[in-house]
């Protein structure tokens, strides 16, 4: 593969895109899981323990995450690993939507200091606060 | 109940082989919101060198969560679902994996850490195909609320 990565440098933000997360994407994604917790999608039982109301499956933001980096590779047979931390949860409305704003930073690039194109992800909330922490995609260049 | 420490020590059975379908791997894709073409145009896959359409990295959660099923159900595990929250999430490639692969997924418990008042359990579902060719290793941490 010729390298995406030319006249890229470490520190550099490659992707950065803003989704609009409804009750509809909460449904959609329990399906195509199969995890139907209930507090995704029922705000009498998300409160019940304890929840300010319905939130987004976390592997939902994780899926959605990384879908710009897939783009952006146009090839994810060579992502090594993917890895994320769970740090603040993510509210979805019954109506409207939340927005998460989904970016990716090149922490090392192959050839310099590692064999790896490694990225770290940021995704924040409308609030700016970010919801993912310790979120790095490891692509080994086939 | 605190969460059973010796789930460290349990031997989880292998869960029944997975087969990955295309539709399920476009519906998968359609839900995290993937529009990368690899993941849903059986052409497009093919002419960057696959058999088949690609699954996302995400896509192994379907398949783990059916050995996750069996941690929870494990009599005396002291691990209450309603206060279970996910904590951490890792997937570690040695290939990605493609509509018709045939999957087989092995749970077990690689820790059991109490942290104020809470408990967290470290665990991995090693998936392999059929003949034993490591795919995809999905690990996660669930954190248990105490009763605070």
């Amino acid at each position: 593969m010729s390298a995406l990565w030319e006249g890229i440098a470490v520190g550099d933000e490659v992707v950065s895109e803003t989704f609009s997360l409804t009750r509809e994407h909460l449904v959609r994604y329990a399906g195509a899981s199969g995890d139907f917790n209930p507090i995704h999608y029922r705000d009498d039982v998300a409160k019940r323990v304890g929840l300010d109301g319905v939130l987004a499956h976390g592997m939902l933001t994780m899926g959605i995450a990384i879908s710009p980096v897939l783009t952006w590779l146009g090839d994810s047979g060579s992502i090594h690993r993917y890895q994320v931390r769970f740090t603040k949860p993510v509210y979805v409305p019954a109506v409207g939507s939340a927005q998460l704003t989904c970016s990716a930073r090149v922490t090392t690039l192959p050839g310099h200091d590692s064999p790896d194109l490694t990225l770290s992800l940021t995704v924040t909330a409308e609030s700016g606060q970010t919801v993912l922490g310790k979120a790095i995609v490891v692509v080994t260049p086939r | 109940m605190p969460v059973n420490p010796n789930l460290v020590d349990v031997v989880f059975d292998p869960v029944a082989s997975y087969h990955v379908g295309r539709e399920k791997i476009r519906e998968f894709a359609a839900a995290t919101v993937v529009t990368d073409l690899q993941h849903t145009d059986v052409d497009v896959a093919k002419a960057r060198g696959y058999s088949d359409i690609v699954a996302p990295p995400t896509f192994p959660i379907v398949i783990q969560e059916k050995t996750l099923a069996q941690l929870l159900a494990y009599p005396g595990s002291g691990i209450d679902f309603s206060k279970v929250v996910h904590g951490d999430q890792q997937f570690e490639y040695s290939r990605p994996i493609v509509a018709g692969d045939e999957l087989i997924a092995t749970l077990s418990v690689t820790k059991v850490q109490s942290l104020g008042g809470h408990s967290m359990v470290t665990s991995e579902s090693v998936m392999t195909t059929l003949s034993g060719e490591h795919v995809v290793t999905a690990s996660s941490t669930l954190v248990v609320r105490g009763d605070a």
